[in-house]
């Protein structure tokens, strides 16, 4: 029992509901959520330490002890999770701070951000499917609430689109779960993993298990992406880029979960199916990269290719390829908030998000130039940047595994990263300056210190590699033999 | 055209009291028979929903002066608080505690501190829901506070 | 008795995917909410739907119904009546901004 766990989540929350009150206190409200956030950063990073040196850590809610009550549980890779996700919400903050307007404020923004950060961190700590189910629905009702603030017809078109999809993926998670409880007859993690370890992983469980992988597929954007490109690139940067960086990572999150802990048994089944859908997701997210000229959509679909390659490690599931993709989600959640704060800056700049109506940028706005080249290269996986140890390790993994194919396609996205992200490069910001130095809008003092601290941060994460790779070990060991987790949680009760 | 409402506004005067008193006493008896805050609160919204229907918004927000969201918040703000108290004492998060004491009147009773809980989950309820009321039916420019 | 149940599941899915799958949002609303029925009552008929006794009355009956599967129902409850709150309140103004309620004409690419 440790009651700390609870404080990652439940501090969002109270903060959330105390700033109601204080509605028309913008200033005000971004100092308390970031504070917040700030407290809730440096608690997980104890804890990650903590769980680091004295193994998983669980809380049951009212005493209830597993398998009967609600539980947290804090491994280290959801605790990995949870750090990376309170620096992120914390720079994502200060973006909002300065750009944010006074009418999103009155609108509730700050304590709609700090529950979508409850329901994310949640969903990390949560041990207990039908609890992970609610963390799932905290986070998505604020993320409704956030994609329609404001209220442009572009975000209220893409709002009914982007809630009805996630309406009918909580109703599959629903008969997933339904069929989950009768034919396991619980829903904590730990005792359905030990209950499927023991009887074996029936075919009736392995269905279920494909119903699921529908389900954190659809909030993932693993094949099915098709809703994610237009909702992501609707809302204001900071929005996108919130979502961006979590939204999807949570999907992920569930899978790996899932997927290692609990139906780990029929490899050929469930594994291949995962390949075989990381595989189209990085051939239809190069595509997409490529073909649009909208470069919010661009940065969408660089999402996809992301979300692609991290399950390319799932699929393959050898510790290597578990360590780069555990390396590789922390960096693209880095990565990913960089890459939609630039981007919305230059929108907000420019007026326009169309390729073609921008050019010469650089001559303006040079640091920001310089900050979009650094994200397009920590994206592509070039060292000493962070995207480059995930890929390393994904590789290595591929080839101990003879998944040849995987990591062709893996690569080759690579380059088609690399190549989208280099159009915007050399089409906004080279070529003939357009807007002369007078005319230019001013950019607003201090909206590019949130990037460039992103930028300071993916570098230290390539460069300082050494000192967290010790918590991946560890946490791609756990995924890897799920009777640690099993065992930490029921004990010997079992 | 004028409606002639007599009888639906005699009624509702009595009735939205016979609700009310329903819905708190189902708000304490759910402690142990079927009840509690969540379906006490929503009774307790129904009151407020038969009031909208037969008067209309701004009457109702001049009788009620109290923000609904506000409301909804503060109900959290308890549940949560109730839950973090137990912390302090060493217990694990949302632990309850009971006893029996012996009040002037009631005699030798049964006090719960879940029932601050669920008199947080309560407030919620009729927050949220009076509050989703008011929004699709478009009350909400219309409610003062 | 949950063959019935399930057949009932079964149609009610149908019937919420028929709406669904129109083009008229209203439609699409009622559909959702449908949708959400049929799953309650599957997890409902997933916890057995023995007779028993109400868990918490009495200790003295001899058998219970389960009562997780209402537990997790109300809370299912709970979110798909806020969820259908704010997709209504959502399509009532995108309906008011956009004006229509077809869904073939929401996906234009005209205002970027």
């Amino acid at each position: 029992m440790n009651n700390l766990l609870i404080l990652p989540m439940l501090l969002p929350v109270l903060a959330g509901v105390t700033l109601i009150f204080f509605r028309s206190y913008g200033r005000f409200q971004a100092l308390i959520s970031l504070a917040v956030m700030i407290v809730v950063a440096g608690l997980s990073i104890y804890l990650l330490i903590d769980v680091q040196n004295n193994g998983i850590m669980r809380l049951d809610f009212g005493g209830w002890e597993p398998p009967f009550g609600i539980l947290f549980v804090a491994d280290t890779f959801s605790m990995l999770l949870v750090v990376t996700t309170s620096i992120v919400t914390i720079i994502c903050l200060l973006y909002a701070a300065v750009a944010a307007g006074r009418k999103m404020v009155t609108l509730y923004f700050y304590p709609s951000v700090l529950f979508l950060n409850a329901g994310v961190i949640g969903s990390f700590m949560t041990g207990d499917m039908f609890n992970l189910f609610v963390c799932f629905e905290v986070m998505l009702l604020s993320s409704y609430a956030l994609l329609t603030l404001g209220g442009s017809k572009r975000q209220l078109r893409e709002a009914i689109k982007y809630v009805s999809i996630n309406i009918v993926s909580s109703w599959f998670f629903l008969v997933a779960l339904a069929f989950l409880y009768g034919s396991i007859g619980s829903l904590n993690m730990a005792h359905i993993a030990a209950r499927v370890a023991e009887n074996g992983q029936e075919p009736i469980l392995t269905t279920v298990s494909i119903v699921f992988l529908i389900v954190f597929s659809l909030k993932a954007g693993l094949l099915l992406y098709f809703w994610l490109p237009g909702s992501y690139s609707a809302p204001p940067a900071v929005t996108s880029a919130l979502f961006g960086a979590l939204l999807t990572k949570v999907g992920i999150y569930a899978l790996f979960r899932v997927f290692t802990l609990i139906f780990p048994h029929q490899p050929d089944i469930t594994s291949a199916i995962i390949g075989v859908m990381a595989a189209l997701t990085l051939i239809g997210g190069s595509l997409g990269a490529v073909a649009f000229n909208d470069i919010r959509k661009i940065a969408a679909y660089n999402v996809i290719i992301s979300v692609g390659f991290i399950l390319v490690g799932l699929s393959i599931a050898t510790p290597n390829a578990m360590e780069g993709a555990i390396y590789y989600l922390v960096h693209d959640m880095i990565a990913k908030a960089l890459l939609f704060l630039v981007v919305g800056t230059m929108v907000l700049l420019t007026g326009t998000a169309q390729i073609e109506k921008m050019s010469g940028m650089m001559k303006n706005y040079p640091v920001l130039g310089w900050t979009f080249f650094i994200s397009m290269l920590t994206l592509a996986g070039v060292p000493p940047l962070s995207g480059f140890i995930g890929k390393v390790f994904i590789t290595e993994g591929a080839i101990d595994n003879g998944s040849y194919v995987l990591l062709a396609l893996s690569l080759i996205s690579s380059l088609f990263v690399l190549y989208s992200l280099l159009r915007i490069f050399k089409d906004c910001f080279w070529g003939e300056t357009i807007v002369s130095r007078d005319e230019q809008p001013v950019l607003r003092k201090g909206i590019l210190w949130p990037s460039l601290i992103l930028v300071g941060l993916t570098l230290a994460l390539g460069l300082g590699v050494e000192l967290w790779a010790p918590f991946v070990e560890n946490a791609a060991y756990t995924l890897l033999h799920p009777e640690v987790y099993i065992d930490a949680i029921l004990g010997d009760g079992r | 055209m004028k409606i002639n409402d007599v009888i639906l506004k005699t009624i509702t005067k009595a009735v939205v009291l016979i609700i009310i008193t329903f819905g708190i006493y189902l708000f304490f008896s759910g402690h142990n028979s079927p009840g509690g805050g969540f379906i006490g609160g929503l009774v307790l919204a129904s009151a407020f929903v038969l009031l909208f229907l037969t008067y209309d918004v701004e009457t109702v927000s001049e009788g009620v002066p109290i923000s609904f969201k506000k409301l909804s918040a503060f109900g959290v703000l308890l549940a949560m608080v109730s839950g973090l108290v137990p912390v302090f004492f060493g217990q694990p998060f949302l632990s309850q505690s009971f006893g029996y004491f012996d009040l002037p009147i009631f005699g030798k009773t049964e006090l719960a501190t879940v029932t601050i809980f669920e008199a947080g989950v309560a407030l919620t309820v009729v927050g949220v829901v009076v509050n989703i009321i008011l929004s699709i039916s478009e009350g909400s420019n219309k409610w003062k506070p | 008795m949950e063959t019935l149940i399930i057949l009932l599941v079964g149609v009610l899915t149908a019937v919420a995917i028929y709406l669904i799958l129109s083009r008229n949002v209203i439609r699409l609303i009622l559909g959702t909410a449908i949708l959400s029925h049929a799953v309650h009552l599957l997890i409902l008929t997933m916890g057995h739907l023995k007779t028993g006794d109400v868990p918490l009355l009495g200790e003295e009956a001899e058998t219970y119904v389960d009562a997780l599967p209402q537990a997790l129902i109300l809370t299912a409850i709970v979110i798909s009546f806020a969820v259908t709150a704010f997709i209504l309140v959502l399509a009532y103004r995108a309906y008011q901004d956009l004006g229509t309620d077809d869904l073939n004409e929401m996906r234009g690419v005209q205002d970027e």
